[in-house]
């Protein structure tokens, strides 16, 4: 039985496409079956982030709508084998998504792989809900920025109410991954510490992604970060995420792109 | 401008943390009082409506969060001549 993560965050464009991308990557370079799952009918973005907007041929709705089988519809990826993609729809209605539909397809899909990463929708509406609504634990991707802290902190008391673990009284395993981090920024108190943010949305870390030209350069090319440039500064940030998803320690510091000694030097702990 | 000047514009970030805590604190406690205020609110308003006359506002039922201690706060008005509500109960519940 594989596990099931929501990447989410309230607010768009913070990095939960990118994020589901590079940390489904890590965990599959690292031998474990791994399924990314688009939650965001109508604006799909993961096939294009991952490279494989031309390979979609069957969708999340048609599975749910049993039109397609899960197998028909999943994507492998070129570069991993234990990486596949099921892409959102980009043209049907999201009312087409039923929670006993969605239930159905996350059912199967923990029984064939060991993770299964659910990208979600900005918002709290319906498609953030569904998104949630299955997962065991919650990657809350959050920005060192106030909408972002606040919309976060509204996420996570839904992760709390809204989830089947949650109905049944049970505890959603939440993370946060900060995104978008400038050290020298935060140093110069221009921008929230990684300690604020923590402070005030009390849930444990699971890294700090510093902000990078590699994550355009990435999505440009169509490649997670982690597969495009892994020894770049936010690979090896969304590689430590990884083991600790799989329950590695590893201290937390934040990877600059500085190369060498120079880079090793600035490699700053925090946590 | 001072040296402390200089110093004091570029720091934003500790008044970004103070905005959230303040603002969430807040937001956290409006959301948090989702159906179970609304039930205590109705419940003890029913309560007190038995005993006195009194108008829904005049019932404010607030929680706190707090990191050791929780606490419920019940704030009722009672009216100058609310005794006279006493003997008529029936009129109460008859009006509701």
């Amino acid at each position: 039985m594989g596990k099931v993560l929501v990447v989410t965050s309230g607010k768009g464009g913070v990095g939960k496409t990118t994020s589901t991308a590079a940390l489904g990557a890590a965990l599959a370079r690292s031998g474990e079956n791994v399924v990314v799952i688009d939650f965001d009918v109508g604006l799909r973005n993961l096939d294009l982030v991952m490279g494989a907007e031309r390979r979609v041929v069957f969708d999340l709705i048609n599975v749910v709508q049993g039109d397609a089988k899960l197998a028909q519809a999943l994507i492998r990826d070129k570069r991993i084998d234990t990486l596949s993609l099921l892409p959102a729809s980009q043209t049907r209605d999201k009312d087409a998504l039923t929670n006993e539909g969605v239930d159905r397809v996350i059912a199967e899909a923990r029984e064939k792989f060991d993770w299964v990463i659910c990208d979600s929708p900005a918002g709290i509406e319906r498609g953030a809900l569904l998104a949630m609504r299955n997962a065991d634990i919650a990657v809350v991707v959050t920005n060192p920025e106030v909408s972002s802290v606040r919309d976060s902190d509204r996420i996570i008391g839904m992760l709390d109410s809204k989830t089947l673990h949650a109905e049944k009284g049970e505890k959603v395993e939440k993370h946060l991954l900060v995104t978008r981090y400038d050290p020298g920024r935060a140093t110069r108190n221009e921008m929230l510490k990684v300690e604020d943010v923590l402070e005030i949305l009390s849930i444990p870390l699971l890294g700090i992604i510093p902000e990078s030209e590699e994550v355009l350069r990435a999505s440009n090319m169509g490649s997670p970060v982690t597969l495009n440039n892994p020894d770049s500064a936010p690979a090896r940030a969304y590689f430590d995420a990884a083991r600790r998803l799989r329950g590695e320690t590893v201290d937390v510091v934040v990877p600059l792109d500085r190369k060498g000694f120079i880079g090793r030097l600035f490699g700053r702990r925090v946590a | 401008m001072n040296l402390m000047g200089f110093f004091r514009k570029n720091s934003s970030a500790p008044v970004a943390r103070d905005r959230l805590q303040v603002l969430l604190a807040h937001e956290r406690s409006v959301i948090g009082k989702n159906d179970l205020l609304a039930t205590l609110q109705e419940e003890i308003l029913a309560v007190i409506a038995k005993h006195i006359t009194v108008e829904r506002d005049a019932v404010q039922i607030k929680m706190d969060r707090g990191a050791s201690v929780s606490t419920l706060e019940i704030d009722v008005e009672v009216p100058f001549d609310a005794k006279k509500a006493i003997p008529r109960p029936s009129s109460v519940s008859a009006s509701v």
